[in-house]
C-alpha cells in the first residue's frame, strides 16, 4: 500500500481527532470536544454528499433533507418508547434511503439546473412539513426524550464515548465511500459523469447507477442525522432548512470536491471558522458570504488543492 | 363554502401569481440569456422591499418610494453583476449556485446590520387602503388589485419588449446562440448587464410592492426565491410564457390549497385528522405539483425553444 499524500492527510487527521479529547480536558476546554464532535457529524454528511457530487456529478442542494429524516426517525421512535440505538439508527438510515429513493427517482432523471432546483424544492417541502407537524414539535421543535441506548456498551451521555463512536463511524464512512468509488459501481457513476453518451454506448444505464448512489448517499447522511439528534438532543425543522444544505455543499467545495478526505477538512474548516467568527461578531455571516464567493472564484480545488496534487489518489 | 370566499381566494391566488411572475420572469430571463443560476435573486426582492419602505418613509409617498426603489435595486444588481457574477457565466452551475449562495448570506446579514433583525411594518396610504365593492356582498382590498394590475401590465410590457423591440430580438437571439450574436457585432457584455439589470428591477418591483402588506425582514426573499424556482421548473426554464403560466398555477394552487384543503379533507376523513393533515398537505401542494409535472414532462410545460 503506497502512502500517498491523501492517505497521510487522512491518517494525520484521524490521529489529531483521536488526541483531541484528552488534550481538551488537559487544557480545561471541554467545549472543544463538543465542537469537534459536531464537526465530525457534519463531515459524515459532507462525505456522503461528495459521493454523489464529486463522483456522480449530481449537484444536490437538498442534502439537509436526509439529516432531517434521520433525526425525525430517531425522535419519533423515542417518543413511542423505542430507545434501542441499533433499531433507531437502522430506522434512520432506512427512512433516509426511502426518502432519497422517492426524491431521486424524479430528480435523477433530470440534470443541470433542474436537478439543483428539484432537490432544493423537495427539501423546502420537507421543511414546511416539519413545521406543520405539531405532534412532533412543529415550528418550535421538541426535546429528544432520551438518547439512543446501546445496552450499557456505549453511553452517549458520556461526551467522550460518544466522541470516539462518531470518530469510528467517520473513519468507516470515509473508507467505505473510498472503496465504493473505486469499485466497478463507482467507476460507472464516474464514467457517467465524465461522458454519459459513451457510458451508454458501452452498455450501462446510468440512471440506475446514479439512483443507487443517490440512495446510498442519502442513507449515510441519515446516519449523520441520527448522530446529530443525539448530539443536540433537540429536534427542530431547522435541521432541514435550505441554508443547511448550502452549508454542507460549501464544506465539500471548501475541502475539495471529489476527494473523500477533502470534505472532512471542509467541515472542520467551516465549523471552526464559524465558531471563531461568531465569537468575534454577531454578524459573522457578512464575512462568511464573501469568503464563499472568493473560494468559488479562486480556489477551485479547495483545501485539498493545497495539500495534494490532483490525481494523487492513493 | 360560499361563492364570495371562493372569489376572494381566486383573486388572492392571482395576486400571489403576479408577484411570483415578477420574480420568475427575471430568474428565467437571466438563466435563458446568460445561463446563470442566480440564487441571489431573492436578495434583490428583499432589497426592493427595504428600499421602498425607506424611501416611502423619507418622501411620505408610497408611489415615489416604489419608483425610487426600482432604479436603486437595479443599480445594486448591476454592481453585483460587474463585481462578482461576470466571471461566473463560463463556470458550471455548481460554482454559480455556491457563489450566489454566498451573496445571499452577505445580503441577509447586511440588511440585519443596517435595518436590524426585527421586521418592519408600514401602513398603506389612505387612498390605497380602501376596498373595492363588487356587487352588494363582495368587496376586495384595493391595494391587492393594484398589485395584480401591475403584474398584468408588466407581463404585457415584457411580451411587447421581447416580441416587438430590437432589444427583445437581441435577447431572443442571445438565448438561442450567444456566440453567433457576439460574432455579428453585438456587445454581448452590455446585453448581459442590461438583462441582469432588468431582472433585478423586476425582483425589486415585486419586493417593493408587497412591502406594505407583508412583513419586511432579513431573509424574506429566500422562500419566494424557492417558490419562483418551482414556478420556472413547472413552466420550463428560460421561457417567459412558462414563467407566466407557472406563476399563475403555483399562485392559485398554493392559495386555494391553504384555504380549502382542510374543509375539503374534513368531509373525507375525521375533522381532527383533517385539522392536522390539511395544513401539512397544503404547504406541500406546489412541490407535489412540481413533481407530477416533471415526472410527465421533464422540461416543464413550455420548454424554451432553441436549446
Amino acid at each position: 500500500m503506497r502512502l500517498g499524500r491523501r492517505r497521510v492527510v487522512l491518517l494525520a487527521l484521524v490521529l489529531l481527532l483521536a488526541a483531541a479529547p484528552p488534550a481538551a480536558i488537559l487544557l480545561g476546554q471541554p467545549f472543544y470536544i463538543d465542537l469537534l464532535r459536531r464537526v465530525m457529524i457534519f463531515a459524515i454528511a459532507a462525505v456522503s454528499l461528495d459521493l454523489i457530487l464529486g463522483y456522480g456529478g449530481m449537484v444536490s442542494f437538498g442534502h439537509a433533507a436526509y439529516l432531517g429524516a434521520g433525526a425525525y426517525a430517531v425522535t419519533i421512535l423515542a417518543l413511542y418508547g423505542v430507545h434501542d440505538g441499533l433499531l433507531q439508527w437502522a430506522a434512520a438510515i432506512g427512512a433516509s434511503m426511502l426518502l432519497a429513493l422517492a426524491i431521486g427517482s424524479i430528480s435523477v432523471r433530470t440534470s443541470g439546473i433542474y436537478f439543483i432546483m428539484i432537490t432544493l424544492a423537495f427539501t423546502q417541502m420537507l421543511y414546511y412539513l416539519g413545521i406543520s407537524l405539531d405532534v412532533y414539535g412543529g415550528d418550535n421543535g421538541m426535546r429528544l426524550p432520551m438518547r439512543s441506548q446501546f445496552g450499557g456498551l456505549i453511553d452517549l451521555r458520556n461526551g467522550t464515548q460518544f466522541y470516539y463512536l462518531v470518530l469510528a463511524l467517520l473513519v468507516l464512512v470515509v473508507l467505505g465511500v473510498r472503496r465504493l468509488v473505486d469499485s466497478r459501481f463507482g467507476m460507472v457513476i464516474r464514467a457517467a459523469k465524465s461522458n454519459e453518451a459513451r457510458t451508454r454506448a458501452i452498455g450501462f444505464s446510468p440512471y440506475r447507477y446514479r439512483l443507487a448512489a443517490f440512495v446510498i448517499a442519502g442513507g449515510i447522511c441519515g446516519l449523520a442525522g441520527a448522530l446529530l439528534i443525539n448530539h443536540t438532543a433537540y429536534l427542530t425543522p431547522d435541521l432541514m432548512h435550505w441554508t443547511r444544505s448550502g452549508d454542507i455543499l460549501f464544506m465539500v467545495i471548501l475541502g475539495g470536491i471529489g476527494s473523500t478526505v477533502g470534505p472532512v477538512l471542509g467541515a472542520l474548516a467551516l465549523l471552526v471558522l464559524e465558531n471563531a467568527l461568531s465569537n468575534w461578531t454577531e454578524h459573522w455571516q457578512i464575512v462568511l458570504g464573501p469568503l464563499l464567493v472568493l473560494v468559488v472564484l479562486f480556489a477551485r480545488r479547495g483545501l485539498a488543492g493545497l495539500l495534494w496534487r490532483e490525481g494523487d489518489d492513493d | 363554502m360560499n361563492l364570495q370566499l371562493v372569489l376572494e381566494q381566486i383573486l388572492n391566488g392571482a395576486q400571489l401569481g403576479a408577484t411570483l411572475f415578477l420574480m420568475a420572469a427575471g430568474l428565467t430571463l437571466i438563466f435563458g440569456i446568460m445561463n446563470l443560476v442566480n440564487l441571489a435573486h431573492g436578495s434583490f426582492y428583499m432589497m426592493g422591499a427595504y428600499l421602498a419602505v425607506t424611501f416611502y418613509g423619507w418622501t411620505g409617498s408610497l408611489v415615489l418610494g416604489v419608483l425610487l426603489a426600482l432604479p436603486a435595486t437595479m443599480l445594486i444588481g448591476v454592481v453585483i453583476e460587474f463585481v462578482a457574477l461576470r466571471t461566473l457565466y463560463q463556470r458550471d452551475h455548481l460554482d454559480q449556485v455556491l457563489a450566489t449562495f454566498g451573496l445571499i448570506l452577505f445580503f441577509n446579514e447586511l440588511i440585519a446590520i443596517v435595518w436590524g433583525r426585527v421586521g418592519l411594518f408600514t401602513d398603506l396610504p389612505d387612498w390605497l387602503s380602501g376596498t373595492v365593492d363588487f356587487g352588494e356582498a363582495f368587496s376586495y382590498p384595493l391595494y391587492r388589485l393594484v398589485i395584480l394590475a401591475v403584474g398584468i401590465a408588466v407581463a404585457i410590457g415584457l411580451w411587447v419588449m421581447v416580441a416587438r423591440t430590437r432589444l427583445g430580438m437581441l435577447v431572443r437571439a442571445g438565448a438561442s446562440n450567444r456566440t453567433m450574436v457576439a460574432a455579428l457585432g453585438v456587445n454581448i457584455r452590455l446585453l448581459y448587464t442590461l438583462v441582469f439589470g432588468l431582472g433585478t428591477a423586476l425582483a425589486g418591483l415585486a419586493g417593493a410592492m408587497v412591502a406594505p402588506v407583508y412583513a419586511v425582514q432579513p431573509g424574506m426573499g429566500d422562500p419566494v426565491l424557492i417558490q419562483a424556482f418551482v414556478v420556472i421548473a413547472i413552466g420550463g426554464i428560460g421561457s417567459i410564457r412558462g414563467a407566466l403560466a407557472g406563476a399563475l398555477i403555483v399562485g392559485m394552487v398554493d392559495t386555494l390549497g391553504r384555504a380549502f384543503l382542510k374543509p375539503l379533507l374534513a368531509t373525507l376523513i375525521s375533522p381532527p385528522a383533517a385539522q392536522s393533515a390539511g395544513p401539512a398537505l397544503a404547504s406541500m401542494l406546489i412541490y407535489l405539483l412540481m413533481a407530477a409535472v416533471l415526472a410527465l414532462r421533464p422540461e416543464g410545460l413550455f420548454p424554451a425553444r432553441g436549446r
